[in-house]
């Protein structure tokens, strides 16, 4: 199988800045304080994922699921090690960044079209089937800044999905409100999966993800924890969660008791 | 930073390649519809529910050409010193208004479209040089009313005349890119720098030879402060504007610098080294982008 996405011992720390003023920077250095903190999202990453395989990040807040894929796309570069990719990687990262309030819907599809590395030609081509699949009807033509949070979300996502990346990035966004379009949204991605392209999958939804994926890759403090069969993967997410929910229910107990 | 090893791919694997791997400016030219869109949107999103729309870029040089024409022509008598005073200061002013302009909106175009940069990879270059573009368009009917003027008061066209406009624009417009890039890059992590650049436009609005002749300067200044004063190469596109739109329309008996034009093109070259020193400091600098904003 060729490999669409290497990635090798890839680390990524970040600095956590106390202080930003000359004043605040001086107060704090009298007062012998840490004027920075560091600390490592990710430890010696290493994964590699075969054209047309569909892998699920899993793991719970802070587990450096997010800074892996924003190192895939690009948008971070790593501290150390490597990251290499076939084809054009588009990122359903938080979608809707691109589009602009002020633009009218059609014009944010041709703006976020090209953001999203696609010509004018190749917008112009899918255009129609865009708009029907966002379903935004009459507002076409409205600035975006009067669509409802639906609306804008289901443009965003219907022009991130039609611009047929080599290597789809999917972050979150599978939490779009309205049920019927999840439904449509998670049937285009299985068109997208049978069709042999690759997907690198966040999301906190356990079952989604034993539809949508093949594989599982478990991180825990920017470490890979498992990799391999989904279920496993998931269970152990929903295994940490449950561990997550004592210890606070715990903490909770015991600053009850300690009142 | 760190640079890693980069192991190589493999031979079966020429494909696979580093995401976000920019490649600076030529990559924005590579890019010219994704430009092209972001200027549009940059013009439409400025005068957005506003009435005059573009007409406000027209409202701000008569601004200020009211005022400079009241304190400096009529009230300090410039107007008897200098033939055609409006066209000669009017035409300054609108190659300082476009360098002021290129420099406090690029400085301000990567930290404005930080949710982008966060989230979505693209040559970070193209908010800067988008910026420029956009003073471009907003320098236009600056310069077409300067010349309206000047051909009502005889101008006609000559290669003294379009040679100097041209290199005068090419002059400032590399200047302004060239520090818009480290500026822009800069205040990512100062954001002290909009107020730096912010007193620096003072400063260049008043040390160009737009409202007083660079006359006065050589014949108050001591022949240092002369020869600092036309090292600065917004003076010398200040003076480069005045000879192509005014000079044409008068007696022509007012002597630039000597070797103006020679200066003007050394300052060109150097300022095409500075914009290259921009292009690597954003380079370096862009790679902390997304976890900074």
């Amino acid at each position: 199988m060729p490999r669409a996405l290497v990635i090798d011992g890839v680390s990524k720390r970040f600095t956590l800045r106390h202080a930003r003023s000359i004043k605040n920077m001086t107060v704090r250095a009298l007062r012998r304080e840490k004027l920075r903190d560091r600390f490592t999202a990710l430890d010696g990453v290493t994964l590699t994922v075969g054209v047309g395989e569909a892998v699920a990040l899993v793991g719970v807040n802070g587990s450096g699921k997010s800074t892996l894929l924003k190192i895939i796309s690009g948008v971070m570069p790593p501290d150390e090690g490597s990251v290499r990719v076939r084809g054009r990687v588009a990122g359903l990262i938080e979608v809707g960044a691109g589009l602009h309030p002020d633009l009218t819907g059609r014009e944010n599809v041709f703006l976020n079209g090209a953001i999203l590395g696609m010509d004018r030609d190749e917008t112009l081509s899918k255009f129609d089937s865009i708009v029907a699949f966002a379903d935004i009807g009459q507002f076409l033509d409205q600035p975006v800044r009067f669509y409802s949070s639906g609306m804008f979300m289901r443009l965003a996502f219907s022009i991130a999905v039609h611009t047929d990346p080599d290597v789809f990035l999917i972050d979150e966004v599978l939490a779009v409100g309205d049920p019927l379009f999840r439904r449509k949204c998670i049937d285009r991605l299985h068109e997208y999966r049978d069709s042999g392209r690759t997907m690198v999958i966040v999301a906190h939804d356990a079952t989604l993800l034993r539809q949508l994926c093949t594989r599982g890759v478990f991180l825990e403090d920017g470490r890979v924890i498992w990799d391999g069969d989904i279920d496993t993967a998931a269970d152990m997410l929903l295994q940490k969660r449950e561990e997550r929910r004592r210890a606070s229910l715990r903490r909770a107990e015991a600053s009850e008791a300690g009142r | 930073m760190t640079t890693a090893p980069r192991a190589p791919a493999g031979p079966d694997d020429p494909e696979l390649v580093e995401p976000g791997r920019g490649g600076g400016l030529a990559d924005v030219l590579r890019r010219r519809y994704l430009l092209r869109l972001i200027v549009r949107r940059e013009l439409r999103a400025r005068y957005q529910g506003s009435l005059l729309g573009l007409g406000w870029s027209y409202v701000r040089p008569a601004a200020h050409f009211a005022v400079f024409y009241f304190v400096a022509g009529v009230f300090l008598g410039m107007s008897k010193n200098v033939q055609h005073f409006p066209i000669f200061m009017f035409s300054g002013l609108v190659l300082v208004s476009f360098f002021n302009e290129t420099l406090i909106n690029t400085t301000h175009s990567v930290l404005g479209n930080a949710p982008l940069i966060r989230k979505v990879y693209l040559p970070r270059e193209l908010f800067p040089v988008a910026s420029l573009l956009v003073s471009c368009v907003h320098l236009l009917p600056g310069v077409a009313i300067a010349l309206g003027v000047a051909i009502a008061w005889g101008w006609t066209p000559s290669a003294l005349a379009i040679g100097s406009a041209l290199l005068g624009f090419a002059l400032v417009a590399v200047l302004g890119i060239g520090l818009g890039l480290i500026c822009s890059a800069l205040h990512v992590f100062y954001r002290d720098t909009d107020k730096v650049v912010d007193i620096a436009t003072l400063f260049v609005t008043w040390s160009v030879p737009m409202i007083y002749p660079w006359t006065m300067v050589r014949d108050t200044a001591p022949g240092w402060g002369l020869d600092l004063y036309l090292s600065n190469p917004m003076a010398v596109g200040v003076l480069l504007f005045e000879r192509a739109f005014w000079w044409p329309t008068t007696d022509r008996t007012f002597v630039f610098p000597a070797g103006l034009t020679r200066d003007a093109l050394v300052l060109l070259v150097l300022g095409v080294l500075l914009l290259g020193a921009g292009q690597f400091v954003f380079a370096r600098l862009q790679r902390r982008f997304a976890e900074e904003l």
